[in-house]
């Protein structure tokens, strides 16, 4: 497959970036082979980020140089980096939406006047490259996540590339568009571009991957060469990663490991319950909503959710689950239809007084919506209860009572902070989402939304996420999870719906094997549908 | 929180707040050098108009309109709602003690008159910013636009109202009726300070509190933090941009009548004190707390009060008091990127300003990465 002859070698060498309070990359080496795709395997800040940003020419290393075919370069900036032909897609979308395919392909021209026609006629080239196909007069806005991806790639690889860098490409894909993706990355291949890949998905890296790189803590703690790869067999492939991945951990993690990891298919994790004895908790019945900003609105919405069951909401992202949860939380108004808990008609009633019924919401934007950065660890505890006692006595503050409250939070949900009077934004991301659980979770939750509560976590605090959501289900809670991890859906739900433009487009009960191409069929048929 | 950080929070933002005054001082001194003026001359003029003999007590009276500005801007400032409106609000409060004045003063009792006045005055600034707030609330418009534009149309008003209805009809010159000395606000028992002062002080005081110990200064940090925030905790994000622009509005007018009631009894046309651009900057020093403006109130009074007459003598013109101003921004700026760097506290410039402001200094690679 590869012709060792022309192939070229792109060395990394002794890569070390320190920021303040961490060592990013230390002395991270490796080679990357044009003709192979090289996987870059590693947990949450792991430095793979890192590693690519100093390749793109975003961050420069502290020490240690870049190669290609023994001849060190100075990446110096993202345009220097261009014109060694290294091109990155980034996790998420860098596309301009309110520009066309085309437009957005030549911002990075540099010449006076716009050249359309050379323009559609590169693109055709790397759209037969790709073997897609891509309008060059759509707007951004109007593709699929799986298409702006090839759109990503198209400008990634606009001027000639050596090298295409993916990060993260399957994190929002259907299993459908994933394996475009795979085709897409094997023709690349074929053109003899090196290709680096970097996936926190065990399964992925061993199905795509011609070698692999496992991070941890900044370091390269293992590297799976070609031959090496070509002769294990899955089991064996999985087995030597892990052990990599975790180090010392994988004894902690214990099974959870090679789930965590995205090893193997994923299966359901809570115990089952009858939905006949469960009285219905929260009911949605044809509701739209009506938002002030242009995200997706929920529209006409059906659902119930028992008492003691997760109801996963599959779906890609920004098809409405934003909507979906701000209506359930009652941070946005209804337009029609109306909303039950246990029974109540709650459709008027606002954030506060569902607050106090035992309705919660915890949001995926942990930073700017969740908490409030610039604010103390204990006021963001208590955020949701301003005014109230006893942290409030006639509109003043009690610190006493709030330094109680947190003390006790920060200690239930082992929430990681040098003192109650930290900024919460200077927590991990980790820490920050504990913080949110246990604000949502205490004082009478009843049933909570929780919109893509594992996203951007490290593994072992995924790992507990998880093990509070079930928990809370276990002692009778009702839990909305609203994810794009389709994994994760299976492993916590009773019942998944999945939501498109909006709108839930099927359901499908989670009881054994095939859930996933079950809920992937409904995802793309929807999204193909209308197209 | 313990000892040594609140100490070490103290001395970093006196340090990031002072520095910045010295070394405009500083540099202006060293531009009446090059422009031939003496700078000793000028700051031992300033010190003598604006402090010795009586002249503390002009400086303290002028502090009252200031402080009340900045208390007002403060109000909004915190909910990061950024009312540059100041000039038109003012106005309209002064117009209101001097249209309204020489009316009542005849028919009620002083006090009560002066009640109404205040009221009134805080009544229209507030109703002239509904504007912009609703706008902001609805639709999200840029209320530093909205909120320029209605200050223009207001001095347009003001001009109009001095000019017509409110003119005084025994003289030629377009201004109001002088309202009478003991109409004015008393002066504090052995002094000739208006009282006016003593309010400002409370005001500052009260808003301290307000905004730093009730669960309503809560919601302001949290709406100023996050709008996104104060949404998800269930805060009414369409009454709070109303409340804290009336407030804010509100505040500034009653300044004006303060400061017509207490210092200069009638109003002429196209008169505009200005006093919210000098006051800005003071704002962001004090890093919106109404009680830290009091000292940066108190300096710039000073400056104003001595700098109009020590410019003269040294041979400057008035606005140079401006280019003082202008330069205590400046190095406010340029302090702040290097607290920045080395990571002292908390910022006191909103991110997407310092972000503008801070661009052309940064290094080509950390540009990129930002």
């Amino acid at each position: 497959m590869t012709t060792t002859a022309t192939s070229e070698v792109i060395s990394l060498r002794d890569i070390t970036k320190a920021f303040p309070g961490v060592i990013a990359n230390d002395h991270v080496s490796l080679d990357i082979v044009s003709g192979q795709v090289h996987c870059l395997l590693g947990e949450n800040g792991a430095g793979k980020s890192t590693l690519i940003s100093i390749l793109a020419g975003m961050q420069q290393p502290d020490s240690g140089t870049v190669a290609f075919d023994g001849k060190v370069v100075d990446i110096t900036s993202p345009k220097v980096a261009v014109d060694y032909g290294i091109g990155v897609v980034h996790q998420h979308s860098t596309l301009v939406p309110a520009f066309t395919v085309l437009e957005n392909l030549m911002l990075g021209e540099s010449s006076m006047l716009q050249n359309t026609k050379r323009a559609e006629q590169r693109l055709g080239e790397l759209a037969d490259l790709l073997g897609v196909e891509i309008d060059p007069h759509a707007l951004a806005s109007d593709l699929g996540l799986g298409q702006q991806q090839q759109v990503e790639i198209a400008k990634a690889m606009w001027k000639g590339s050596r090298l295409l860098v993916l990060d993260e490409p399957t994190s929002m894909l259907t299993p459908q568009a994933i394996e475009h993706l795979g085709e897409s990355i094997a023709r690349v291949k074929a053109q003899g571009l090196a290709v680096v890949l970097i996936t926190h998905k065990l399964r992925e890296a061993y199905a795509m991957g011609d070698c692999v790189t496992i991070l941890r803590g900044g370091r390269n703690v293992g590297h799976i060469g070609v031959e090496q790869l070509a002769a294990y067999s899955e089991a064996e492939a999985q087995d030597a990663i892990l052990a990599a991945m975790f180090g010392d951990d994988l004894a902690a993690v214990g099974d959870e490991a090679s789930d965590l990891a995205g090893a193997a298919e994923a299966t359901r994790e809570v115990r089952a319950i009858d939905f006949d004895d469960r009285p219905v908790r929260l009911e949605l019945r044809d509701v739209s909503s009506r938002g002030l900003g242009r995200d997706i609105e929920a529209d006409g919405v059906t659902l119930t959710v028992h008492e003691g069951e997760i109801l996963g909401i599959a779906g890609i992202d920004g098809h409405g689950q934003g909507a979906l949860s701000e209506v359930v939380a009652g941070q946005r108004p209804v337009a029609s239809g109306t909303v039950f808990f246990d029974g109540e008609d709650i459709t008027k009633s606002g954030v506060r007084s569902r607050q106090q019924l035992g309705v919660r919401y915890v949001t995926d934007d942990r930073l700017h919506e969740g908490t409030v950065g610039s604010m103390s660890v204990a006021l963001n505890l208590v955020i949701k209860r301003i005014g109230q006692r006893p942290f409030w006595k006639s509109g003043r503050i009690q610190p006493k009572a709030v330094d109680t409250e947190a003390d006790r939070l920060i200690q239930e949900y082992g929430i990681r902070t040098p003192s109650p009077e930290t900024r919460a934004g200077t927590l991990s991301g980790g820490n920050i989402q504990k913080i949110l659980l246990a604000r949502e979770l205490t004082n009478g939750a009843k049933l909570v939304v929780v919109n893509k509560p594992t996203y951007g976590l490290d593994l072992k605090t995924v790992h507990l996420v998880r093990e509070i959501l079930i928990d809370f289900a276990a002692r009778g809670g009702s839990v909305l999870l609203l994810s794009t991890d389709l994994d994760e859906l299976i492993e916590l739900s009773h019942r998944i719906e999945v939501i498109s433009r909006g709108s839930l487009v099927g359901g499908v009960v989670n009881d054994g094997v095939g859930t996933a191409e079950k809920v992937g069929h409904y995802m793309t048929g929807a999204i193909e549908g209308t197209d | 929180m313990n000892e040594t950080s609140t100490a070490q929070r103290f001395a970093q933002g006196f340090v990031r707040s002072v520095v910045p005054v010295l070394l405009a001082l500083i540099v202006s001194g060293l531009i009446m050098l090059a422009i031939g003026s003496s700078p000793l001359e000028f700051f031992a003029g300033v010190w003598k108009y604006g402090i010795t003999g009586t002249n503390w007590q002009r400086s303290l009276s002028l502090m009252a309109p200031l402080l009340i500005v900045a208390i007002g801007l403060i109000v909004a400032f915190r909910g990061q709602l950024w009312n540059l409106g100041y000039n038109g609000q003012y106005l309209l409060g002064a117009v209101t003690a001097s249209g309204l004045g020489p009316i009542l003063f005849d028919v009620l009792p002083a006090f009560l008159a002066t009640i109404v006045i205040f009221v009134v005055a805080v009544l229209v600034g507030a109703v002239w910013s509904l504007i912009p707030a609703i706008l902001k609330a609805r639709y999200g418009t840029n209320e530093i636009i909205t909120s320029l534009v209605m200050s223009f149309i207001a001095v347009g008003v003001v001009n109009l109202l001095i000019k017509g209805i409110f003119k005084d009809p025994a003289v030629s010159t377009p201004q109001t009726p002088v309202i009478g000395d003991d109409y004015l606000l008393p002066f504090i028992p052995g002094t000739e300070i208006h009282i006016g002062f003593v309010v400002a002080i409370a005001l500052a005081i009260v808003a301290q509190y307000v905004l730093s110990r009730t669960s309503f200064g809560l919601r302001v940090d949290i709406f100023g933090a996050s709008p996104k925030a104060a949404r998800h905790v269930g805060l009414n994000s369409t009454w709070m941009v109303i409340l804290l622009f009336a407030l804010s509005s509100g505040l500034i007018a009653l300044a004006g009548s303060v400061d017509i009631l207490g210092q200069f009894a009638y109003q002429r046309a196209d008169w505009d004190p200005r006093y919210g651009d000098a006051v800005m900057p003071l704002v962001f020093l004090a890093r919106f707390r109404p009680v830290a403006a009091i000292p940066f109130v108190a300096f710039y009074a000073v400056l104003a009060t001595g700098g109009t007459l020590a410019s003269q003598q040294a041979g400057l013109n008035v606005d140079f008091l401006l280019v003082i101003v202008g330069l205590i921004l400046l190095f406010m700026t340029i302090t702040e990127y290097l607290g920045n760097r080395r990571q002292l506290g908390q910022s006191y410039l909103p991110a997407g300003l310092r972000r503008t402001v801070l661009q052309p200094f940064r290094k080509e690679s950390e540009r990129t990465s930002a």
